[in-house]
């Protein structure tokens, strides 16, 4: 169902757009080369973006100034929304089959586990994606890079994890698409990855990125992870034993959640009690 | 906790989530006008008090009795069944909009609250914090949270009350009475 479409908005100041990439990834060098002396002299290796991260422009009105504040999840923090089968139909993971004709591009199977922080599968929870098309379009209005819609491609998937915190996709490779950031700013192909654990505290949103990618250092979003290790996990091998013959690549991706902070118990592991069909 | 595994690291959500992540009914936990509904509405800024046109939020809630709901149904929503889950992506204007009931208070003298997530292009992680009731100030005064806040921070975590009965509770990432934002490591 398409609704309610929201916009980049132009960016501040008429100078921003006519910075070079130089002038860009000068910058994120420069945070890069500072966290790595300070991971030398025994600073903590990140694990997640930085929220201030002024390479990334858009960043900049909209990290909190204040340290988040830490506190003890509490009663509903501490559990997830259900979801099952009812919310997902079975052929929402194949998001090649969704209209009446085959979509262009290389077509992939995308698959991996989501596991908790402990290495237990997160069973029964949503995952949703979505993405631009092989040539890097967006069905969005206001994607008006010019690179073709695919009538046949709308980019939008979801399943439910199963037992073993399994999920699997059909899709199509998407391409890289220029953006507004700088001059001749363009994210490297990826796949936007949503996803609930067994608390709300889990809650992640993230992107999936293809191995080999000659745009990640000049990338200002990817490079929001400072920490080569953590970015690498960002990052899908590409995985025969996935690859279907005469039919797709196959590239596999597991995705690690938060530990989780309440007592766990063997249903959950099981999903039993996530879906009341 | 002991974590065995390095978790994930986040991405933004980017402009361009408005037509995979909203769906139909995505911000009504109950129908609008349904027997003790209430409107919770308000507006996501920016650190120069711009509205942000391009973030979305998800609710999560226990139902009126403070119970913590476990029910399907929050994707494909059946008119009646409060799942305690919703999604809202703001408007034009920056608002978002969510149909709901009060949170009751989930053992007897807790202060009741929502939970929120808030993503957004710009924010390169998603935010949690919490929306107060503003009416039992005992329960406000005795909460783990708003009692390790000083004052002025305090105030942003509990909503207001509408005249019609709804809650208000505007979301500031940055500046000025910036909202505060949790971490649960």
């Amino acid at each position: 169902m398409r609704r309610r479409v929201t916009a980049p908005q132009p960016l501040r100041g008429q100078g921003i757009a006519l910075e070079t990439q130089a002038d860009l990834s000068a910058e994120i060098n420069a945070i890069g080369d500072a966290y790595v002396r300070a991971l030398k002299d025994g600073g903590p290796a990140e694990t997640q973006p930085r929220l201030d991260y002024p390479p990334y422009r858009s960043s900049i009105l909209r990290h909190p100034t204040k340290s988040l504040h830490h506190t003890d999840p509490e009663t509903i923090e501490l559990y997830s929304p259900a979801f099952g089968h009812q919310d997902v139909h079975a052929l929402e993971s194949d998001l090649t089959i969704q209209h009446n004709g085959e979509p262009q591009g290389e077509r992939i199977i995308v698959a991996g586990k989501v596991l908790d922080g402990d290495g237990r599968p997160v069973a029964g929870q949503l995952v949703e994606i979505w993405q631009a098309n092989a040539s890097g379009r967006y069905i969005h209005k206001r994607d008006q890079h010019p690179a073709p819609i695919d009538p046949n491609f709308t980019g939008i998937g979801r399943c439910i994890t199963g037992p073993d915190g399994s999920y699997r996709f059909t899709t199509i490779k998407p391409g890289a698409y220029p953006w507004k950031n700088h001059l001749n700013a363009w994210r490297p192909a990826h796949i936007h990855f949503s996803l609930f654990g067994t608390e709300f505290t889990q809650r992640i949103i993230t992107q999936m990125y293809f191995p080999g990618d000659q745009l990640f250092p000049l990338d200002p979003i990817y490079q929001t992870i400072v920490d080569q290790d953590a970015r690498d996990r960002l990052v899908a091998n590409y995985d025969h034993s996935l690859t279907e013959p005469e039919w797709a690549l196959g590239y596999n991706w597991d995705i690690v959640l938060t530990g989780p902070k309440r007592t766990w118990t063997e249903n959950e592991a099981l999903g039993a009690d996530s879906d009341e069909e | 906790m002991s974590t065995k595994l390095v978790p994930t690291p986040a991405q933004t959500v980017g402009p361009f989530y408005g037509y995979a992540l909203p769906y139909e009914k995505d911000n009504e936990l109950l129908a609008p006008g349904s027997p003790g509904s209430i409107r919770l509405q308000g507006t996501v800024y920016d650190g120069s008090g711009q509205d942000v046109v391009d973030a979305i939020l998800e609710i999560w809630q226990p139902d009126a009795e403070g119970r913590i709901v476990q029910k399907t149904g929050s994707l494909v929503r059946d008119g009646y069944t409060f799942t305690g889950w919703g999604r809202g992506a703001v408007g034009n204007s920056g608002a978002y909009t969510f149909t709901t009931v009060n949170p009751g208070p989930t053992k007897p003298g807790a202060a009741a609250f929502i939970s929120v997530a808030i993503f957004a292009r710009g924010l390169t992680n998603r935010l949690f914090t919490r929306i107060y009731l503003p009416e039992d100030t005992e329960a406000l005064a005795n909460d783990p949270l708003l009692t390790s806040l000083e004052p002025e921070r305090r105030k942003t975590l509990i909503a207001r009350r509408d005249s019609d009965g709804g809650l208000a509770f505007d979301i500031r990432l940055q500046g000025e009475g910036e909202t505060v934002f949790l971490d649960f490591q």
